[in-house]
């Protein structure tokens, strides 16, 4: 029973095919063509709409617009990173390709506002022009004036037209400390069990029911439900793991009516599923290859899987030593690496604040010196401290194993982090017949 | 060169063309060395034949180590292209959300050996697939992120056309909208330009109609290729913008991803959110590991007998040892061995007959009298000369033809000696690379390595070896005696008599049958059995438990044990033969490069002590006849950092400045010549203290000292003992 959207202004029957294919957000799509009005009417400066991924934002918004043929630009930050690039795709969007050739070379907003203006004067709106920009939390990181320019764009080129900003986080977050003119906050919510239920069986496989295509989707849902919520990303497993679900059917072992049959034979396979291809260990081209094998047995090698790394021999050590580093109390090297430490008492040793394990606080920042020094008590032989163990600390930290602390350009005294983590490094130094537990404070 | 500018300020001159000085030819390097006659030239284009050969033989075997990982890669990649073709209407398609098919490359930790790699992956992509194929490295992506990404991106496949049109002068080409002053740099640009170039392409492909279909499918719509080098070292923030971006064209645009993977694959998790790599379609590749690599190019370069030049153990094991402890790259390994090249041929006069037979015999023909005294002066030569019978001696140390003929001999014999070794050495590590606990190594290498240091057969590690490989069970020697053979027989062309080949082969042919039944080499023992329940009174009873106990004692072999026994000692035989280290070689200075000091010093530099060899013995990079001095003192004329850092070593912890002052003013007081006893002598004046102050602070530059809070007027010392 989809409600009937209703605005004056707008054909009838193009309401009518908007309300069919904005299933379950008819709610939302009212109140925007209400805030809308009729083509020609002034509307709201600003419209914020925010919800998770995959909750229709963009799908409503731009079905409302290309479906009413209302003028629009419709951009996503990602793809404008920078503000020349958004001004100009706006102008293209709204006025043509003259347009953009106006702007400057690099365009600030006042140009923008100065060409959009005289492009206005041309073209006088007859309707309410709409410019919707999709991930507009990263419009935060772009100039200042930016965000609250855009906001009152009506205002500024006094003209008709409606910025609509779509986000995955909440107004809250983007309110600049000046202040700014508030838009009007629209929330789009979470699609329920029965919602999604509804969306996906909507497109049923049209060699099948669709009362059998829904009963799969039930059981998808059942399994997949509790950790995915995504639209989109529930529709590519519906479609990765249909065919398995029909396997008996096309072999002859059960009917459309056997349910419970279907159900226990497709169960453990979307288990499987959504611990390797949901997480993208296996690719979805690996796992369908897989489903045609029909090998389930020999089960696919993970991305996961394959976490050995080879390094060469000192690396391995200057590895090591940067997780000790890393992990110790710079206080304890003493009684770890020298071989006379003297009396350090037991109960001084172990302070009372230390007591919280180091590797729930995670990696410390430490200074070369101590990397070096720890190095050359772990390694068995004499090294000498020649360029290319230094170049190993830099070739660990593009490897991402180690991470440079502090700005690239401060030369003296840099400071890393390790950044591997426990079974990484027992692997490591398991490889070079290292016992690091003995070495490690927290497991003392 | 001035300026008119009035500030200070960094300004660029290009240098100026003309007056560039022409870079000296390197084969001028090779003639200086020595002023007359020393066959620079010969030994120069001997050095870089060898070279070229030795680049050639790296490349063909990169490429076939290589070989089977990018065709895996090829494979994936025609796939992917023939499915973005073939996008149909089909519901799973439909429903199926776009993923960017993306190829994870693992190819190990060197990461400067990639290049290569990708090198000959865009060539191939070039060649057979795409004409789109764009390699990005992060460096270049720096700095603006993002933009730079795709700056680098547009420009390089635009690049692609401009090129493209250069090459075909196809009137419908001019269709295409020239590149716009200012292209957007955004990937709507791309998708615009490459509808424009795709439409031309099928446009000129289509009218001769001389294709076959697939094959015209994947020239209508080649893929965009883009291959990142070093995944780990790109900003997380711009791939994944990127990725997003891409996913959102993936419609209209049939892109492909590479990402060269130095770590592990797991990165890519690290990396990237869920949100991001559900955009994916990842498929893995793995690479050879880079010992194996390395373990081929030895086997290709060093343990043969083509190449004349040799390395000996010492200098090898700096390689190596380079190799597995700092850098894992075979590149540098090579690149190693090249400097051992040069040094060789630029440093050893004799190496001119270091080079294929004929030739080699022909240059030993023409060696002047200078070379022959240099010839006589080897050591290897000497011991070969006091080994020989009194009037040889003479006739060796005084008749030049005399030693040229004997060098032409003892040069055939080096060649001979080379052939049988690597024969043998390989012969043996068959043998020796699956025992247990490995005694002689688990690669040929370590084989090869301790048989260079000294007699292989006189060690404990080969004393084991035959031990164990006595012990071995029946099947499993006759399964390694047959990798033996095997091995054996591949080395046609060595010197190994043939007619002891012939005699072990027959032995192995024999010992294989009664390796394979073990039963009937137990029958000797069944007939003493029978008797001993026949004999059943007590003296003959007695009599032959003795003889049993007799026989037991020497232990009568069985023919299998006794040709095991036999095959055995024959290979100990040939070992013994043919595995002595080169060093006993006369001439064998000619071969072999030995300065394994000079490599290590070049290759392995050590900063930290060039420093302090440079503060406390200024001579050896000044090299002013003046700062000569003992060892441990430093000449009062030394530049003063010199002189400051000799007192700082007699300093502890921390530094009093003044009486450091002090002391130096003394010392260059010394310099000046002025009268120990008159008034002025150690003095401070203005200038000294200003020099004293310079030298302190380049000290602490170089990280000797630090200005401490802990005492006023001091300074820490940070370095302690003399390495």
């Amino acid at each position: 029973m989809p409600a009937v959207l209703q605005c004056p202004g707008y054909p009838e029957a193009k309401l009518r095919c908007l309300a069919e294919s904005l299933q379950c957000r008819e709610v939302q799509a009212s109140t925007l063509l209400a805030l809308m009005g009729e083509p020609q009417q002034y509307s709201y400066p600003s419209v914020f709409i925010y919800g998770h991924r995959a909750t229709g934002k963009s799908h409503v918004v731009l079905a409302l617009l290309t479906e009413l043929e209302l003028p629009h630009a419709a951009m996503s930050c990602v793809e404008c990173f920078s503000r020349g690039l958004l001004f100009e795709q706006v102008l293209m969007a709204l006025f043509g390709p003259e347009a953009a050739a106006l702007l400057p070379r690099c365009a600030s907003f006042s140009d923008f506002v100065r060409v959009y203006r005289q492009m206005c004067a041309q073209e006088p709106a007859d309707q309410t022009r709409y410019i919707v920009l999709e991930r507009a939390e990263l419009l935060r990181n772009m100039e200042a004036n930016l965000l609250p320019g855009l906001l009152r764009l009506q205002e500024l080129v006094d003209d008709n037209v409606t910025v609509i900003l779509l986000s995955e986080i909440v107004w809250d977050k983007f309110r600049p400390s000046t202040g700014c003119f508030e838009p009007l906050l629209l929330h789009f919510p979470d699609y329920t069990k029965a919602e999604l239920q509804q969306i996906l069986s909507r497109h049923s496989h049209p060699s099948y029911t669709p009362e059998l295509y829904s009963s799969y989707i039930n059981i998808l849902l059942g399994v997949f439900y509790s950790v995915c919520r995504d639209l989109r990303e529930l529709r590519h497993l519906a479609a990765l793991n249909f065919t398995k679900f029909c396997e008996p059917l096309e072999k002859g072992e059960a009917q459309e009516s056997d349910t419970h049959k279907l159900w226990r034979r497709v169960e453990p396979h979307l288990k499987r599923a959504m611990q390797t291809v949901y997480l993208r260990e296996v690719s979805s081209v690996q796992w369908e290859q897989q489903q045609m094998d029909e090998k389930e047995a020999t089960a696919l090698r993970g991305l996961s899987a394959h976490a050995h790394v080879e390094l060469p021999y000192y690396s391995k050590f200057l590895l090591i030593a940067a997780y000790l580093a890393s992990y110790n109390p710079a206080r304890t090297d003493r009684r770890f690496f020298l071989k006379h430490h003297g009396k350090i008492k037991k109960t001084n040793f172990l302070k009372k604040h230390e007591k919280t394990s180091n590797h729930l606080l995670g990696p410390k920042p430490f200074p070369l010196d101590r990397l070096l020094a720890i190095f050359y008590s772990v390694v068995d032989s004499r090294v000498a401290p020649t360029a290319s163990i230094f170049s190993q600390i830099s070739s660990l930290v593009t490897l991402q194993l180690l991470t440079h602390i502090g700005h690239d350009d401060q030369l003296d005294t840099p400071k890393y982090k390790c950044a591997v983590s426990l079974d990484f490094i027992f692997a490591i130094s398991r490889t070079v017949n290292f016992d690091i537990v003995r070495y490690l404070y927290d497991f003392l | 060169m001035t300026t008119s500018s009035v500030s200070k300020g960094c300004f660029v001159f290009k240098p100026d063309l003309k007056k560039r000085k022409r870079t000296v030819d390197i084969e001028e390097y090779f003639v200086d060395a020595d002023d007359d006659c020393s066959y620079g030239r010969e030994r120069f284009s001997i050095c870089r034949s060898l070279w070229e050969k030795i680049k050639t033989d790296t490349e063909i075997l990169q490429d076939e180590l290589n070989k089977k990982i990018l065709d895996s890669l090829l494979e994936f990649i025609k796939k992917c292209t023939s499915s973005f073709q073939c996008r149909s209407d089909e519901w799973s398609c439909l429903m199926r959300a776009s993923e960017i098919p993306t190829a994870a490359l693992v190819l190990g930790v060197n990461v400067p050996d990639h290049d290569m790699t990708f090198q000959s992956l865009s060539d191939l992509l070039q060649e057979s697939v795409t004409p789109f194929a764009v390699s990005v490295q992060a460096k270049e992506c720096s700095g603006m992120p993002k933009s730079n990404l795709m700056q680098k991106l547009l420009e390089r496949l635009m690049g692609v056309r401009v090129t493209e049109e250069e090459y075909e002068e196809d009137p419908s080409l001019s269709g295409v909208p020239l590149q716009q002053k200012r292209v957007s740099c955004s990937i709507g640009a791309l998708c615009q330009w490459y509808k424009a170039v795709t439409n031309v392409r099928k446009h000129i492909k289509f009218s001769p109609g001389k294709y076959c279909s697939l094959e015209n499918d994947v020239l209508q719509c080649p893929p965009i290729v883009v291959i990142f080098k070093d995944f780990e070292a790109f900003n997380p923030h711009v791939l994944q913008d990127f990725i997003f971006i891409c996913s959102r064209y993936i419609q209209e645009l049939p892109l492909l991803l590479v990402f060269g993977i130095a770590t592990s694959p797991c990165t890519i998790q690290h990396m990237l959110p869920h949100s991001v790599s559900s955009l994916l379609c990842i498929e893995l590749f793995q690479s050879l590991s880079c010992t194996q690599h390395l373990a081929t190019v030895i086997d290709k370069l060093i343990l043969t007998a083509e190449f004349p030049f040799k390395l000996s153990g010492k200098v090898l094991q700096v390689l190596v040892n380079i190799f597995l402890y700092h850098d894992f790259s075979v590149r540098n390994f090579v690149k190693g061995l090249q400097l051992a090249l040069l040094e060789h041929f630029h440093s050893q006069p004799l190496s001119v007959l270091c080079c294929k037979k004929k030739h080699a015999l022909l240059n030993a023909q023409k060696l002047s009298h200078q070379h022959l005294e240099m010839l006589r002066q080897l050591p290897s030569f000497m011991r070969y000369v006091e080994a020989q019978e009194p009037q040889e001696q003479v006739q060796l140390l005084t008749s030049d033809k005399y030693v040229k003929e004997v060098c032409q001999k003892l040069l055939k014999d080096i060649r001979k000696y080379h052939k049988n070794y690597y024969c043998i050495l390989r012969c043996l590590s068959s043998l020796t690379s699956s025992l247990p606990k490995y005694p002689l190594g688990k690669h040929i290498r370590e084989l090869h390595m301790s048989c260079l240091e000294r007699n292989i057969w006189e060690t404990n590690e080969y004393e084991s070896a035959i031990q164990l490989l006595r012990l071995l069970a029946k099947d499993e020697l006759v399964a390694t005696l047959k990798k033996f053979v095997f091995v054996l027989s591949q080395y046609l062309y060595s010197t190994i008599p043939f007619n002891a080949r012939i005699w072990f082969w027959n032995k192995y042919t024999m010992l294989c049958p009664l390796g394979m039944h073990v039963e009937d080499v137990s029958e000797g023992i069944t007939p003493l059995g029978k008797d001993l329940q026949k004999k059943t009174d007590l003296f003959h009873l007695q009599k032959t438990l003795l003889e049993m106990k007799g026989s037991r004692r020497t232990k009568k072999m069985t023919p299998f044990e006794m040709l095991k026994n036999e095959a055995l000692d024959f290979i100990d035989c040939f070992v013994r033969s043919h595995l002595s280290p080169p060093e006993l070689q006369p001439l064998h200075e000619v071969c072999y490069y030995s300065s394994s000091g000079f490599l290590r010093q070049h290759l392995n530099a050590t900063p930290r002590t060039s420093i302090q060899t440079a503060l406390s013995q200024p001579f050896y990079y000044l090299q002013n006849e003046n700062l000569k001095t003992d060892a441990g003192t430093v000449s009062s004329s030394a530049p003063d950092i010199c002189i400051v850092y000799k007192l700082h070593l007699e300093c502890g912890r921390l530094i009093n400045l003044y009486d450091w002052l002090e002391a130096y003013a003394t010392v260059v007081s010394g310099a000046e010549g002025k009268d120990p006893d008159s008034e002025e002598y150690g003095k401070v004046d203005e200038l000294k203290h200003a020099r004293f102050i310079k030298a302190v602070s380049e000290l602490e530059f170089l990280g000797f000292v630090k200005s401490t809070k802990q005492k006023t007027d001091h300074v820490a010392r940070l370095t302690w003992g003399g390495c």
